[in-house]
């Protein structure tokens, strides 16, 4: 999920995100359940088919496939060598489906559409002295997270390459970390100043 | 009216703040000083991120520290990296965010957000990616943000740091044109023409409490 929300009016931009989080959870559910290679293709179809529906533009589409074939590759080669062949077609079947629908969740649904679903079905958690306000903001910050993330990752490689030290991983994992840790603090200040850590 | 009395603050052994007493009942209020000199602490305090080791602060006869949610209420606080007070994906969803418990429907806040995020230029962009934004648009966008909730005092930690001059420009065209309290803590001396009260801190403590130019020929003096 890269919390990319793609602007759109299609019948699953309309759909509501509780139900839309249902059959998402659904789906990766079953895909890991289901043992059959056919019938995980017949899913993976039917997920494009959603991108097709969705009207997804195709550069967004090739780029998110693009990834998702590299990792489903070392995936499918790690498991044929270590398992068997059809355990790295079952897997990386399974891989590819939860993912890319969970791509294609977040391309219809607004964050803040999910976060009010969130904080809706955890209501009755109240009663347990848990906020679902707090539940719903975490699953936002972790959508958000992954786009701050990889801003700060891209920065980081940027600087280690201007100084010649592309292939160091310290050079890239020390400022990662620390940029990492200070982003969490401010985004906490952050947080704290808009009045999210007051209680009701 | 935001006061500060005997307020000091340590960060282990390290004196920050020392005795710091001010009244500040102007609209316009900048905190100036060297890098280390305390303003970012004090300026902190305003809205309880940062709780006084001595003394009190008050903000209109308010206690940050024992009545946060009232004063967070009040005030807001623009930071220095815009990238880390953005908490939604979208524009439009992190100016939302601000008014969750305002009690506004939700198309209420939507397009109470979209219309701020047009008064401040950024219109067209509700749903676009609020990291992909430009720096001054994310700053911006944090302003958006805070002033949707139409804080009585804004509080602007060096919130221009990061900005080229245009953006700058249009930042503090924005900041000149609120009807807010503005208190705004700052290296940019640009910034201060306006403002009708300049005080200069320099390792903890007040050393200038005046108009823009008393204070900042001060303070010119006292980095050489």
């Amino acid at each position: 999920m890269n919390g990319g929300y793609q602007p759109g009016s299609s019948p699953l931009h309309r759909a509501p995100a509780g139900p839309k989080l249902c059959a998402l959870l659904v789906l990766a559910t079953a895909v890991f359940l289901l043992g059959s290679p056919w019938w995980l293709g017949g899913i993976c179809v039917a997920v494009v088919a959603g991108y097709g529906l969705a009207r997804v533009p195709f550069r967004r589409c090739l780029r998110m496939f693009r990834a998702l074939l590299l990792f489903a590759l070392v995936v499918f080669a790690v498991q044929w060598w270590l398992v068997s062949l059809d355990a790295a077609w079952l897997v990386s079947l399974r891989l590819v489906a939860a993912l890319a629908a969970a791509n294609l969740f977040t391309a219809v649904t607004r964050v803040g559409d999910l976060v009010a679903a969130i904080e809706r079905a955890a209501g009755p958690l109240r009663r347990f002295g848990l906020r679902p306000e707090r539940i719903g903001l975490l699953a936002g910050l972790t959508v958000q997270a992954v786009a701050a993330l990889s801003t700060i990752a891209a920065q980081v490689r940027e600087a280690a390459k201007a100084r010649g030290a592309e292939h160091s991983p310290i050079a890239v994992a020390v400022p990662f970390l620390v940029r990492t840790i200070r982003h969490a603090d401010e985004l906490g200040e952050a947080l704290a100043a808009r009045g999210e850590g007051d209680t009701p | 009216m935001i006061e500060f009395e005997g307020v000091g603050h340590r960060y282990g052994d390290r004196v920050v703040l020392d005795g710091v007493d001010l009244r500040l009942p102007e609209r316009r209020v900048a905190f100036v000083g060297a890098n280390g000199s305390g303003k970012s602490t004090l300026a902190r305090m305003i809205n309880g991120l940062v709780h006084p080791s001595a003394g009190r602060v008050r903000v209109d006869g308010r206690d940050p520290v024992r009545e946060g949610r009232a004063v967070r209420r009040r005030v807001g606080f623009v930071f220095t990296n815009p990238d880390s007070q953005i908490v939604m994906p979208t524009a439009g969803e992190d100016v939302a965010f601000s008014l969750r418990r305002s009690g506004l429907s939700k198309p209420d806040r939507a397009a109470r957000a979209a219309e701020l995020l047009a008064e401040f230029g950024l219109d067209g962009y509700a749903d676009h990616p609020a990291h992909d934004l430009s720096g001054g648009q994310k700053q911006l966008l944090a302003l958006c943000a805070m002033l949707v909730t139409e804080p009585d005092v804004l509080v602007c930690d060096e919130p221009t740091t990061l900005l080229d001059l245009r953006n700058k420009r249009r930042f503090a065209e924005r900041l000149e044109g609120l009807p807010q309290q503005v208190v705004l803590v700052t290296h940019d001396l640009d910034l201060l023409g306006g403002f009708d009260r300049v005080v200069v801190l320099d390792r903890g403590r007040v050393v200038a409490d005046d108009r823009p130019e008393a204070a900042l020929r001060r303070y010119r003096e006292l980095i050489g």
